[in-house]
């Protein structure tokens, strides 16, 4: 990746981390950004939603390790940070119970260039699924209260990816 | 040492915290690991695969040869799933 945007040298970004159980507003929370940099050329977002696994998931139950699920997130963003010129990189991630379609996770990066802010929301979202603390516990609509979900391989390998 | 607990490891120890003086001779992760499997069967349940707890100390995360001295709270969960 030898054509990756370098970060700006001046101040950094801001950061804005937030761990809720309510639901959030992605455009309110584009428009948020927008708002926030005159200078802003790209903004992209990543929407994590609770899928209904063909019918048969009442709901998703995340548990978070308080405190600390803000605290590695925050060092996530402050890493994409370092990586790309972004100008600005929210994070919101919801716990507790969330039914199918609902949302679960909200990346936003804006930069003045598409690029980055492509390269960054990508970055935050691999290193999120391997190293936040969140787990999900699946509730089935046959009224059995569930299973752990299990990590999956291929998210270790998409973080591994930016390690190159 | 503040002790806790997440997802399927706190359903198998039974709690989701606890304070606990180290014995002697636990010095790193993997000792504090083999100490709580001992201590009974839930513990040895949630703890016969010691290769897939994940585990941080005072909130950010820690390899298995992590030494203790100093940490005041240690957390043991399974692989993350969240996003």
């Amino acid at each position: 990746m030898t054509d990756t945007p370098k970060p700006h040298q001046d101040i950094p970004p801001p950061v804005d981390v937030r761990i809720q159980s309510g639901d959030f507003d992605v455009a309110a929370e584009i428009e948020r950004l927008r708002r926030s940099h005159p200078n802003i050329g790209a903004v992209v977002t990543f929407t994590g939603l609770c899928r209904d696994e063909g019918g048969r998931l009442a709901a998703l139950e995340l548990e978070h390790y308080p405190g600390m699920a803000e605290a590695e997130i925050t060092r996530i963003a402050r890493e994409a940070c370092a990586r790309w010129p972004l100008d600005g990189l929210t994070a919101i991630h919801r716990h507790g119970r969330i039914e199918p379609g609902g949302n679960i996770v909200l990346v936003v990066a804006a930069s003045r260039h598409r690029r980055a802010a492509f390269e960054a929301a990508e970055f935050l979202m691999d290193y999120l699924k391997t190293r936040a603390p969140f787990w999900k516990k699946e509730h089935l609509k046959d009224g059995s209260s569930g299973t752990w979900v299990d990590a999956r391989d291929s998210d270790t390998r998409d973080a591994d990816r930016w390690k190159a | 040492m503040q002790l806790r607990y997440f997802a399927w490891v706190r359903e198998r120890v039974g709690h989701d915290a606890e304070t606990v003086d180290l014995p002697g001779g636990v010095a790193t992760v993997a000792d504090l690991l083999d100490w709580l499997a001992s201590r009974d069967e839930s513990y040895a349940s949630a703890f016969a695969d010691r290769e897939i707890i994940r585990v941080a100390l005072d909130q950010e995360h820690a390899e298995h040869d992590a030494p203790l001295a100093g940490v005041r709270e240690a957390a043991f969960f399974p692989p993350m799933t969240g996003g």
